[in-house]
């Protein structure tokens, strides 16, 4: 049940007007002089977008970074599959965009269920993004004239999505990885590869350091720090099928989670429309194809249930273009989490497509007989490359089939406006953190947030907590509290390989995926989710009693260290479960069947749920404690969301 | 054009390389696959062996992987011989078995190359090209310093050859197709999207040089085979090695006063 809200989840949002928040909190912060930078020690978890920028800039202002990384590389990190672009309130096409409209877009993106401050503040560091990765080199898509080029993306009525042709993410992760490497090569960051954080190390109540793991000898290792960010991504992969990539995990969070960080909202996970459908059992995971192609792609379904014509033999009169008639001023570029679940109600009308019935139709023949196969082929050609290499359909000549995935979460650990944990000391950046994106994130609004966190914000924020502890001493690595960590540790990873059940890690994953799918995905019932909390408890026993990892613990073992990465989603699984029937409304990417109006769209309850429900460790995630922080709209006027 | 959907391949035979760790000795080991649908991909087969390695006791094959779409470069098989198996322009992750017959006999191996030592079975060490982008690959630009994103403008052509470039992935198959393992087009593919556009201008010749020189001393010599760009994932073109060669020797040779203002 709803509790009180607690002095703990206090926002810190700065006086003012919301204009005048960022500049207000920025002119009255406390600043560390640049001679006493060096005398800092800042651990930064994670090198994608939000860490490698958190790093690198940090480094820059002259701490002292110790950087980590679970790849070989910190170029790898999943935020280089980001495809379609990133968003700024440039209004470089003169189409009436503005700082104000792109935050009005995110909150009501968001389905008000995010912060007015954090949102406000992201929309105005947005244009500052742009310039710094144009001069770090970031070959953005131009003009002819020699000016960058826009395009529009799903819940804006303004183009304001800047792209390096369908692989944004990974040129603004070269950009901020090269930074990064920069640093690492002037000696100002510490860079750990192949290492993995296991546990963080809280002494007195505030984050002390953290333990890592090195990947390829076991050994375990502790780091104390006066800061720590974790930026180590979302939870999507608890799904067992998503499109992260295979080796995304909550570890860090939940982890951070259970030494007193509060998990919010986890049942905000967001559906992304456009995947490739599943084709076959064995597949590990799921690709995304770039929501941009919905500016000239047609999503249509035939009309007829059991129609299964190739779709050039369906005339026109029979096909029903589902987006363009149910949301006629947004169509095919309506929000993420509406064209989901229009595309599940579909298919669910038993008029799927492809040999499992299994898709809807992306097409793009008017498109191409509008604009020529070469502007089709100069806009999108690698994603269509991509999409035969995976199907083997030719998508110029048939419509691709699309099917709606797992693909981010809104939800993480809870931070104020300084992007702090309820652990003082601890940060989280980018998708690790709650936010800024409320029930439904909008498309190209990951990357932003990602960057903003790591160059704009948490340079400011972590100065401004650091600077009262200037020359105070900071527990050492060899404070009991660490080494009881390290002992936890080494117990835990000699448990997954001294069980000697029979299952693999994956085959547990790919059950708790199953469960979590079908009753905590795209639409969710008080029964399905009493049925999740009934049936996951004992999996995750049956988890703890039969695993099987095979090799041993002191080289590298992707199976070991994928044992513990399902461990931690078992009980981050169960908290989702929770915080999904606890929040007896629909909104956004959260939709319970139960609260939906007349035409089937998400019904919100503004009156008891206009809240973050921010989830405290209480000994295992089925007695995690719920705490409240209200949401304060100030500036704008809940309205229902309508894309029609 | 119409695919086969749901056909299955059988009886593969897979000769994968085994190494404990990187001073031990590796050698082939052999795994039957007896059926598996041509909807998999290959990395999905390798799953499918792993689940089934696991299941009997043994030790499960390592291999790189992770996005499994193709762009974070992690993946990195030697199949038949060939960087990334039969397909061209396509990373193993993204090869599917509908490339493959029954009763094909797959031979599988890391990259073999002395800058890529082996850390277990088929996972190597690729940091060398870290060390190449730590001493020269990025413009130096402090955070919050950058002008307006428009200021510059930079002409479609040079945007489009910059980005061209920029796509390599980092995965290595330039250098493991290499008979000389040398890794001129990965260090010359970060050298000319950098070198090529108007903000990389005034680091371009010292980026060039230390670039150039940190490459060598890692990585063999180029001899102008072109096996790079036959095995390179995202087809870079070897032109960018002429480039690079060619910002190299002039900040070698040339006045760098002079070239400092060109």
């Amino acid at each position: 049940m709803t509790t009180a809200t607690d002095p703990r989840l206090n926002s810190k949002i700065p006086e003012g007007p919301i204009a005048d928040k960022w500049n207000n909190f920025k002119e009255d912060m406390k600043l560390v002089n640049p001679n006493n930078k060096r005398k800092f020690k800042i651990i930064v978890i994670g090198t994608g977008l939000a860490g490698a920028s958190a790093a690198a800039t940090l480094a820059e202002l002259g701490y002292q970074v110790d950087a980590f990384t679970f790849h070989d590389s910190p170029r790898r990190a999943h935020s280089i599959a980001a495809q379609g672009g990133i968003n700024a309130a440039k209004n470089y096409r003169g189409d009436g965009d503005s700082v104000h409209r792109l935050f009005y877009d995110t909150i009501k993106g968001g389905d008000f269920r995010s912060r007015e401050g954090n949102v406000h503040r992201l929309a105005e560091v947005s244009v500052d993004i742009i310039d710094q990765m144009v001069a770090q080199g970031v070959p953005f898509a131009r003009e002819y004239g020699g000016l960058l080029d826009n395009r529009s993306f799903g819940g804006a009525q303004v183009s304001r999505t800047f792209y390096a042709r369908g692989q944004t993410g990974q040129q603004l992760l070269l950009g901020a990885y090269q930074q990064l490497a920069r640093q690492v090569g002037l000696g100002g960051v510490n860079l750990y590869n192949r290492t993995e954080l296991v546990d963080t190390v809280v002494v007195d109540g505030r984050c002390a350091g953290i333990v890592v793991r090195d990947l390829l000898t076991g050994e375990l290792q502790s780091h104390a720090a006066h800061a720590v960010v974790l930026a180590t991504g979302g939870y999507g992969n608890v799904f067992f099928l998503s499109t992260n990539a295979m080796q995304c995990n909550v570890t860090a969070a939940w982890r951070a989670h259970r030494k007193g960080a509060m998990f919010a909202n986890p049942c905000y996970t967001q559906i992304h429309p456009t995947c490739i459908p599943q084709s076959d059992p064995t597949q590990s995971k799921l690709t995304l194809m770039s929501e941009s192609l919905r500016n000239d792609g047609r999503v249509w379904v035939p009309l007829n249930p059991g129609d299964a014509r190739p779709a050039a033999q369906i005339p026109e009169n029979e096909r029903d273009y589902v987006l363009e008639r149910l949301y006629p001023s947004f169509g095919n570029l309506a929000p993420r989490d509406i064209a989901s679940r229009a595309a599940k109600r579909a298919v669910d009308s038993g008029r799927g497509v492809g040999p499992l019935k299994n898709g809807v139709n992306l097409d793009f023949a008017a498109a191409i007989e509008r604009l020529g196969k070469d502007v089709v082929q100069e806009r999108y050609g690698n994603l269509f490359e991509m999409y035969e290499r995976i199907s083997g359909e030719n998508p110029y000549d048939t419509p691709m089939r699309i099917y709606p995935a797992t693909h981010y979460t809104m939800g993480g650990l809870w931070v104020d406006y300084e992007l702090q944990t309820t652990v003082p000391g601890l940060y989280a950046a980018g998708e690790a953190n709650f936010s800024d994106h409320g029930a439904n994130r909008l498309g190209a609004s990951a990357l932003m947030q990602g960057l903003a966190d790591g160059y704009f914000v948490l340079p400011y924020t972590i100065g401004n907590e650091l600077a009262p502890l200037l020359n105070k001493p900071i527990p050492g690595t060899d404070h009991p509290a660490f080494k009881l960590a390290e002992q936890e540790a080494r117990d835990r990873y000699s448990r997954y390989l001294g069980t000697n059940g029979k299952r693999s890690p994956d085959w547990f994953h790919r059950e708790l995926g199953k469960i979590i799918w079908d009753n905590c995905g795209m639409e969710r019932t008080e029964a399905g989710l009493n049925q999740a909390l009934a049936d996951l408890p004992p999996l995750y026993e049956e988890f703890q009693s039969d695993l099987r990892v095979t090799g041993g613990g002191d080289s590298i073992n992707q199976t070991l260290e994928k044992a513990g990465r399902v461990d931690d989603f078992f009980q981050l699984g169960m908290l989702m479960c929770r915080d999904a029937l606890e929040r007896n409304e629909s909104c956004g990417g959260h939709f319970r069947t139960e609260y939906q109006d007349d035409e089937g769209e998400a019904k919100r309850d503004d009156e008891n749920f206009a809240h973050v429900a921010a989830w405290e460790w209480n000994g295992d995630p089925m007695s995690a404690i719920r705490n409240v922080e209200p949401l304060e709209f100030e500036t704008v006027h809940l309205a229902t969301r309508s894309y029609k | 054009m119409t695919a086969s959907h749901g056909e299955h391949l059988t009886n593969l035979t897979l000769s994968v390389w085994r190494q404990k760790g990187p001073d031990a000795a590796g050698a082939f080991e052999s795994y039957r696959i007896d059926s598996i649908s041509d909807e998999a991909s290959f990395l999905e087969m390798l799953d499918v062996l792993n689940e089934k390695l696991i299941d009997e006791g043994r030790d499960a094959v390592t291999f790189e992987h992770d996005c499994r779409e193709g762009i974070c470069g992690s993946c990195s098989l030697m199949i038949d011989g060939q960087a990334h198996g039969p397909q061209r322009g396509t990373a193993t992750c993204q090869l599917h078995m509908r490339k493959f017959k029954s009763g094909a006999n797959i031979v599988i191996e890391p990259w073999r190359a002395t800058s890529f030592p082996i850390i277990k079975d088929l996972m190597v060490d690729r940091s060398a090209f870290d060390r190449i982008i730590e001493s020269g690959g990025y413009i130096t630009s402090q955070t919050g310093g950058a002008p307006d994103a428009n200021l510059v403008p930079v002409p479609k052509p040079v945007a489009d050859a910059a980005m061209d470039s920029a796509a390599c992935i980092g995965c290595g198959a330039c250098v493991a197709a290499c008979p000389n393992g040398a890794a001129n087009l990965f260090t010359a593919a970060k050298v000319a999207h950098l070198n090529l556009l108007p903000q990389g201008q005034a680091e371009r010749y010292a980026r060039a040089e230390s670039m150039v020189e940190t490459m060598d001393e890692y990585f063999g010599s180029c001899t102008n085979h072109g096996e790079c760009e036959a095995a390179c994932p995202k087809e870079i073109s070897i032109d960018v090695i002429a480039l690079m060669n060619k910002d190299y020797r002039k900040a070698k040779f040339a006045n760098r006063k002079e070239i400092a203002r060109s």
